[in-house]
């Protein structure tokens, strides 16, 4: 640049700028694309059969859907916050969905969902001795432990069991109170608000965040990172367990492929949330608003009569323009 | 004939100076040496001399005709092939594989071990060969692309003797072959015996070409310190203005640490003890087992023998948190092992408070904010760019290393290199802070690889050499000279 010119904001600073902005407070952001889209929705609806969307009933119903999901994608933002990735968190759904709506009948309610949540939690705490312990890659230890899983099951879903979903899991994954508000915020309101709150004011929340920005530097200070890693496989397990449960008195009936369409959109509602992808940065408020916007999109896909093949080209098309994107801002610095 | 000229090369990175701007002539048929006290520019002119790093300014010569480095490999096509301080190997693979990934011939890399009679399995994994092995394999692998200058960078320093006397067999022999041999080494003695020429090199500039033999041991570390000596002082002058040296120090304390026989790696039997309200200095050139005793002592990395203990308790530490436990911290040299990039300034203070399950609930914030803002006032950090560390200046990001252990609590800090690539005015506030902790009772046990900072923040200083203690000065007498002459293990007149 020449001495004399005066220094002006060109266009690609100004970009540059918007972006330090959103990647500083991406609920900004991200508030704004989930209204936008549920008007394009709304606009798209109208269009196509004269309806609205932008209706009490059609947010009541998003919420309803994406709680499933944002509970799949609680687990999985804390395990991505490590750096790591759980790719079992499908196949766990799934094997909670089975085992509580298999055992209710023999052993009643309780005792179902308890067993459905501690299968959950010890799929994930094998995770976590395999990437904590043992040191393996999560990437391959959780594929594994998930096709271990799945193989389980399919044995299992050929014997002979009473299945049968709890009415209190049917209400709870399907039904709505004052007309509006859905069963299963019950479930999802308090473990986000324990999510959020337990990131920022917890000890443990501080680790997680620590492990994930850099592993050497939490040894030399005294943290047994394996401690940390441990405790969050285990609780995405768990989570994942809940959101099985959920998806179980959503579709009033378990099937082996009950929650397998979830499992790359919970990698997508942590990257779209703001959670970096190699671990330090982000939380649980981004993902709740990725696991919404996501929940639109299919709406809007449904709307439009997209295919399964083409939903799923989407999503993985959203992960890698936003890993692309997430790349390209940290190296500017 | 000159083979290689090299004139006022340069080298920064930022506001950083590697290398100030050095000149360096090697004749055909010579062994020159290149020396300098640590960060004066050897390396840096090295790596620059053989493409892998570029340099800012100057020019280098090859027979006459300039050259552009560009990169390794063109560098040994040119005919410069360099043997580096750190083993260039995968440790994952076969001898044979890494030799086959630089593209080397492996039978000509045999033939020349064979000629060294150094016996190495060449199906063995490279990272179960041990280090003195790995250095002669490297060596070969540089003699196999048969260069005209071979560039050796401190490669004595992990031989034991024999293997040693075999890269002296391999520089006589290039010498008689009329090629030559750029030689780094802290060690003078093989100076002496061994090099032609030597080129001294101090804060980044050539002070001056030697020729060994005639000048002696003593006086080549007079170059290497040049007229400093008297600057150091008129520096320590100023900064004494500052209540550095407490007179509470160490009389009637009692012992905090005490270390006996203790053996790991290249350290080969240490023992010293630390009292509380003491700075004591450790002082070494590179590679004498300083590493290895601040790695034992934090709990890093676990002794093969001796006897650590803290007040009177045998300390032996698994991991960090040990010895954390029993009060030992480490403020490391590099930053980004000690620092949480991405996370704010107050999360990295507070870090160490929640390191173990009991820490896990709750936080108390009050609590948390109290202790981190007296750390922050106490050691002056600039919160400015608070909300991620990776954004601070690297002296206030040191500043946050030391924070986090005044945070939390500590008996014995053990301050590796603190103020590596810091500014002046930050040096001075981080001494000011040690002697001030010293006298508040705390025990500390300080590395530098700047010799000019022990008078001024020790008490005591041990010099470390070949993996023993083989010096102790108080703190007022160490000055350069006398560090120096000890840590080469000249010691008949430090004794007295």
């Amino acid at each position: 640049m020449s001495a004399g010119t005066p220094q002006v904001a060109t266009p690609a600073a100004r970009l540059r700028a918007a972006q330090r902005v959103l990647s500083d407070n991406p609920a900004i952001a991200l508030t704004f694309v989930f209204v936008a889209l549920f008007v394009v929705t709304d606009i798209v609806n109208r269009a196509q059969s004269g309806k609205a969307f932008l209706t009490p009933t059609q947010v009541s119903t998003t919420f309803l859907y994406a709680a499933p999901l944002a509970l799949l994608a609680a687990g999985q933002t804390l395990v991505m916050l490590t750096g790591g990735v759980d790719l079992s968190v499908a196949t766990t759904a799934t094997t909670a969905a089975f085992v509580s709506s298999g055992t209710a009948h023999d052993h009643g309610t309780g005792y179902a969902l308890l067993l459905a949540l501690a299968f959950g939690f010890g799929i994930g705490l094998v995770n976590g001795i395999g990437v904590a312990i043992f040191r393996v890659n999560p990437l391959i230890m959780t594929l594994g432990i998930s096709s271990v899983t799945l193989g389980a099951l399919t044995i299992y879903s050929q014997t002979r069991f009473v299945a049968l979903v709890p009415n209190i899991v049917n209400t709870l994954g399907s039904s709505r109170f004052f007309k509006y508000v859905p069963y299963d915020l019950l479930v999802w309101a308090p473990i986000a608000a324990l999510i959020i709150l337990g990131l920022r004011f917890s000890g443990f929340g501080r680790m997680i965040f620590a492990v994930g920005d850099n592993p050497v530097a939490c040894r030399l200070a005294g943290v047994r990172v394996w401690q940390v890693l441990l405790l969050v496989y285990a609780l995405c397990g768990a989570f994942s367990a809940v959101a099985g449960i959920l998806l179980v008195g959503f579709n009033d009936a378990a099937d082996l492929g009950i929650a397998a369409p979830f499992l790359l959109p919970s990698v997508a509602a942590v990257v779209i949330g703001g959670t970096s992808i190699l671990g330090g940065s982000g939380g649980y408020g981004g993902t709740i608003l990725g696991a919404l916007i996501l929940t639109v999109l299919d709406s809007l896909l449904t709307i439009l009569n997209a295919s399964q093949a083409l939903k799923q080209i989407l999503y993985g098309a959203i992960i890698l323009a936003l890993a692309w994107l997430y790349a390209r801002t940290s190296s500017g610095d | 004939m000159s083979l290689l000229e090299a004139r006022n090369v340069g080298k920064r990175y930022g506001p950083v100076v590697a290398l100030e701007s050095a000149s360096l002539s090697v004749d055909a048929g010579e062994v020159h040496a290149l020396l300098g006290a640590n960060g004066a520019g050897k390396s840096t002119l090295v790596k620059i001399l053989t493409g892998v790093i570029q340099r800012d300014g100057g020019t280098v010569e090859l027979r006459g005709e300039p050259v552009r480095v560009s990169s390794p490999s063109r560098a040994a096509r040119i005919g410069l092939a360099p043997v580096f301080q750190d083993p260039a190997l995968v440790p994952d693979l076969t001898v044979a594989q890494n030799i086959r990934l630089t593209a080397v011939d492996v039978d000509a890399v045999r033939q020349r071990l064979r000629e060294m009679d150094v016996d190495v399995d060449f199906t063995e994994q490279a990272g179960d060969v041990p280090l003195p092995l790995l250095r002669m394999i490297d060596l070969a692998r540089a003699m196999a692309r048969d260069p005209q200058l071979l560039l050796l960078d401190e490669i004595t320093a992990a031989l034991p003797s024999d293997l040693a006397e075999r890269v002296f067999a391999v520089m006589e022999d290039w010498r008689r072959r009329g090629r030559s041999v750029l030689f780094i080494t802290h060690r003078l003695a093989e100076v002496i015996a061994m090099c032609d020429r030597a080129t001294v090199l101090r804060d980044g500039r050539d002070v001056g070409t030697l020729v060994p033999r005639e000048i002696g041991e003593r006086q080549i570390v007079e170059y290497m310190l040049g007229p400093e000596a008297a600057t150091a002082e008129a520096h320590a002058a100023e900064v004494d203005e500052t209540p550095l040296k407490g007179a509470a120090a160490a009389e009637a304390a009692a012992t905090t640490l005490e270390v006996t026989d203790l053996r790991v790696g290249s350290l080969a039997g240490v023992s010293f003890s630390l009292r509380a309200g003491e700075i004591l200095g450790v002082a070494a050139l590179e590679g004498q087992g300083q590493n290895d005793l601040f790695a034992v002592l934090a709990g890093d990395r676990r002794a093969e023998g001796g006897e650590m203990s803290v007040t009177g308790k045998s300390l032996r530490p698994r991991h960090p948190y040990d010895a954390i436990r029993s009060g030992l911290v480490l403020v490391p040299a590099d930053r980004l092992l000690a620092l949480l990039p991405q996370r704010s300034v107050r999360e990295n203070i507070a870090a160490p408070r929640y390191n173990r399950l009991g820490r896990w609930g709750p936080i108390n914030p009050r609590e948390e904010r109290r202790r981190v803002a007296s750390a922050i006032e106490a050691l002056q950090i600039d919160t400015r760019a608070q909300r991620q560390v990776r954004r601070l200046s690297g002296g206030n990001q040191q500043k946050v290393t030391i924070a986090r252990w005044l945070a939390s609590g500590f008996q014995t800090l053990l301050c590796f290199d603190p103020t590596r690539g810091i500014d002046v005015g930050t040096k001075r506030q981080i001494y000011a802070l040690l002697r001030r902790l010293a006298d508040d009772g705390a025990a500390i046990l300080f590395f530098s690889s700047e010799l000019s900072e022990f008078p001024l923040v020790c008490d005591r200083v041990l010099t470390l050499f070949g993996g023993r203690i083989t010096g102790e000065l108080a703190g007022e007498g160490a000055d350069e000279a006398s560090l120096l002459r000890a840590m080469h293990g000249l010691v008949e007149e430090v004794a007295s």
